[in-house]
């Protein structure tokens, strides 16, 4: 019997599973280890409801509900001074916890400080738009909903960034896969040329390591250049040395047009100038 | 025969309100002013813009989902290819993301390396800026000088790591080559002929009344629109705010080395022109301190952590165990700790982050690359309006994007 | 690249006879190569490294234009993804006849390293291709290589109006 594979997580994976393995975890660290921290946090928990928080690599991380977001970053950026949004995306964990992970990386130039804030939306929720507090979300959450296919409420314009505007699909997600779908395959044949010629032009070579040794469609030896398509097999394989003119130059009424290139004549610098 | 295909003239649809002489032109992906496939659509009454909406993705190639079916090692010559003017800023950026994630530091030789790198490859991505926006501007000249420069640059990181534009001279722990034995006497002789260069540049365009002209006043970007769109790098000291990462949260060998960080008041385009060239010469002033602590270095090059980081080749050769560690790092590809790191480096564009969120196996659960170029398009269509149609090449230059970074 | 089943050989091959008419086109033609500006990502830098002052393209005749309509060659640098293919293929209409096409470097050759949904696995599906050139990103000197290589190309073959027919697509 076949390997059982999960069909909601088709990203790749380990092919060897150590048995025995257990991944350490980086370091998480109290907020009391940190006296900004602890502050921020303090006055945070008085605006919303922390779910939790700890400190990892030098960043607060905060876990709160999806609904106080607003609030929280608000209360962050004008009260505790946490002026400058650097990141804004989400994180699929569809196929462990049904839903997404959307977090936002703040920094606060006056205390030289980041901090990371975490809520979790279920698949099909919505999240309210923090673009009226900082613009750059305009963009960002433009190109969350584009990969992941998260529902932003009042976005000023909530429209396909990075994928163009008719494509199918949330390419950043687990289930979507890397050389992607049938509608992604054929996108280009089918916008240009239309569905019928899909048997014309045939599917895309996908496999990186595929090498056919008298293949002159698509590969050729340095040296041994032929015209695409001919037959090499046999032995049939012609030397074509490298050229850069024509041999003996062009000729037209006795005068040479194009002198060739003469190995004895050419100047070789001695340093690079 | 030639298939004939679908395609039919369409129009736009995006619809802006039609008042009487407003005109919707497309400045297409491809268009001569080199900064790659911005499309822009603009609404000009006669030949003011009234409305801009940047579109951008044209250049995606799905770096992130790459990410995250890749191992760490493998991924490194795919973020080559982000802000692919200075290369090794992004593989510096990760190799820190990675290194913080799994709790290693480089050696001290090999800091002296990467930062001598770093400094180089923001000269050479200044030199660029300089070339495309004279360019743009009209200046064809300085386009000529400001690359013949930019060779010699390139000439040092191909003697270095092999290759002109894609270097992927860094690896996750350290270096994986020495410097070559004539390379720190090419710097100097570099330095030495960028400093004159420098001038001549400066003499020709700074007191140019054209070139004032054409810049000042242009693209003015106030602090709190820079802050709300989360702009960084010179575009944001140029409107006042001093905020570099080398400084106020410093990494590596930043600490130790002494520049100053060039910022200008007025907010325009002429300002950031000032901040880029100013910075140009902070970093050769980093390097001429950088040369006298690669002599006084041990030669170690890559950090010992046999878990995570192959052995040098030497040991390889020659013990088993180390040949099987490698073989396996190589294949399977190291698993770092659970958990998640944000971190930033100050890349010639702007701030340069790298989230990586792990789940314990080799391949990234969540990668997303911050790129400063992606905000720094965003904020087109908040400027634009109010330009004339020809400040609109002057604006797209100055602010130094490249799409690589903004579509990844 | 693309996977089509053309016999490409069908005519018999190149022309035996070139007459002095043809060769005095041909020799215009290709010592006056316009390329139109194609640059779309990394090799896009190499290719105006090589129009810069240390390797020179203006001494093969080459003058980079703008628009397609008044272009020879188009030299595809870069990375083309999905979203841009159809603007691609409505530049290559828009050029005139006798139009050739330079694919540089890995993504415009194969699709490169990104082997991914978005990426066109190699430009040769959308537009056909005269001469493939290697390199991530090559070389300017192996970009004027292959200008030197299509420059023999032209002057092999007849200067008739009418291009034979390249591919299907």
């Amino acid at each position: 019997m076949r390997q059982y594979t999960p069909k909601n997580d088709i990203q790749k994976k380990s092919y060897h599973t150590d048995r025995f393995y257990v991944a350490p975890t980086l370091a998480k660290e109290p907020v009391s280890n940190d006296s900004t921290f602890a502050s921020d946090l303090s006055s945070l928990s008085n605006v919303v409801e922390v779910k939790d928080a700890y400190i990892q690599a030098g960043h607060l991380v905060i876990y709160i509900n999806k609904e106080d977001n607003v609030s929280a970053i608000k209360h962050l950026k004008e009260i505790r001074a946490y002026n400058y949004m650097m990141e804004l995306s989400a994180i699929d964990y569809i196929a462990t916890q049904g839903g997404f992970e959307i977090f936002y990386e703040m920094l606060s130039m006056s205390k030289h400080k980041r901090l990371r804030v975490k809520c979790f939306v279920a698949k099909d929720d919505a999240i309210a738009s923090v673009e009226p507090l900082f613009r750059m979300a305009d963009w960002s959450e433009r190109e969350m909903f584009d990969m992941y296919g998260v529902t932003v409420k009042n976005h000023p314009y909530m429209k396909r960034l990075l994928m163009p505007d008719d494509w199918q699909g949330h390419p950043l997600l687990k289930t979507y896969p890397l050389i992607g779908d049938e509608a992604a395959q054929w996108y280009e044949v089918d916008k240009i040329f239309g569905k019928e010629a899909r048997d014309v032009i045939g599917p895309e070579l996908r496999d990186a390591a595929q090498v056919d040794r008298y293949d002159t469609q698509r590969f050729a030896r340095l040296g041994h250049e032929v015209p695409k398509g001919t037959d090499i097999t046999n032995g049939n394989e012609p030397d074509t040395p490298i050229r850069y003119q024509e041999e003996g130059g062009v000729k037209l009424f006795g005068k040479t047009l194009v002198t060739p290139f003469d190995e004895i004549e050419t100047k070789q610098l001695k340093e690079r100038k | 025969m030639q298939q004939i295909n679908r395609l039919k003239p369409f129009f736009e649809n995006i619809s802006f309100d039609r008042d009487d002489n407003t005109m919707v032109v497309n400045f297409g992906p491809q268009h001569p002013s080199a900064h790659g496939q911005l499309r822009l659509i603009l609404e000009l009454q006669g030949e003011e813009i009234t409305k801009a909406h940047p579109d951008v993705g044209y250049l995606h190639r799905g770096m992130e989902k790459m990410g995250e079916n890749m191992i760490y090692n493998e991924f490194l010559p795919t973020t080559d290819r982000m802000d692919y003017i200075a290369a090794t800023s992004n593989n510096y950026g990760y190799a820190l993301a990675v290194e913080k994630l799994i709790g290693v530091e480089a050696p001290r030789r090999a800091e002296v390396i990467r930062t001598m790198l770093l400094e180089l490859n923001r000269i050479i991505s200044h030199l660029f800026w300089l070339a495309t926006h004279a360019l743009d501007v009209g200046a064809m000249s300085v386009f000529l000088y400001a690359f013949r420069e930019r060779e010699f640059a390139m000439d040092l990181m191909e003697d270095y790591c092999g290759a002109r534009l894609t270097h992927s001279a860094v690896r996750i722990g350290g270096v994986p080559l020495d410097l070559p034995d004539d390379w720190i006497y090419n710097l100097e002789k570099f330095i030495v002929t960028l400093t004159e260069q420098l001038e001549v540049y400066e003499g020709l365009l700074n007191q140019n009344r054209i070139w004032k002209m054409r810049l000042e006043n242009v693209g003015i970007i106030s602090p709190e629109m820079a802050r709300q769109w989360g702009l960084t790098g010179p575009s944001l000291r140029a409107s006042g705010i001093k905020w570099d990462l080398r400084k106020e949260m410093p990494y590596g060998l930043y600490p130790e080395l002494d520049f100053d960080i060039p910022t200008s008041d007025k907010c325009d385009s002429y300002g950031r022109y000032l901040c880029h060239m100013a910075e140009m010469r902070e970093s050769m002033k980093i390097l001429k301190q950088l040369v006298p602590m690669y002599n006084d270095s041990d030669t170690q090059l890559m950090a010992h952590s046999p878990q995570y980081i192959s052995c040098t080749k030497e040991e390889m050769m020659t013990q088993n165990y180390s040949l099987m560690q490698h073989f396996v790092l190589v294949t399977q590809g190291m698993r770092p700790p659970v958990g998640e790191v944000y971190v930033a480096t100050e890349s010639p564009k702007g701030e340069l982050g790298f989230y990586i969120n792990s789940d314990g196996s080799p391949y990234p659960y969540k990668l997303k690359l911050r790129a400063p170029s992606f905000w720094h398009t965003g904020i087109l269509q908040d400027i634009l309006p109010g330009h004339q149609l020809a400040d609109v090449v002057t604006i797209i230059g100055n602010l130094n994007i490249v799409f690589g970074e903004i579509d990844r | 690249m693309a996977q089509h089943k053309v016999n490409y050989l069908q005519d018999g091959g190149a022309p035996i006879v070139l007459t002095t008419v043809d060769k005095i086109v041909n020799f215009g033609r290709s010592n006056s190569l316009w390329p139109m500006t194609y640059g779309l990502a990394c090799c896009a830098i190499e290719m105006m490294a090589s129009g810069a002052s240390r390797y020179d393209f203006d001494r093969f005749g080459t003058i980079f234009r703008a628009s397609p309509r008044q272009s020879d060659v188009i030299i595809v640098a870069g990375t083309l993804t999905k979203k841009h293919a159809e603007f691609m293929r409505r530049l290559y209409d828009q050029m005139p006849d006798p139009k050739w096409v330079i694919s540089m470097g890995s993504c415009a050759n194969t699709g490169g390293m990104f082997n991914t949904y978005a990426t066109v696995q190699g430009v040769d599906r959308i537009i056909p291709v005269d001469i493939y050139l290697p390199g991530c990103a090559p070389r300017p000197e192996t970009l004027q290589y292959a200008l030197m290589q299509l420059q023999q190309k032209i002057r092999r073959n007849p200067a008739s109006m009418r291009q034979k027919a390249k591919r299907l697509v």
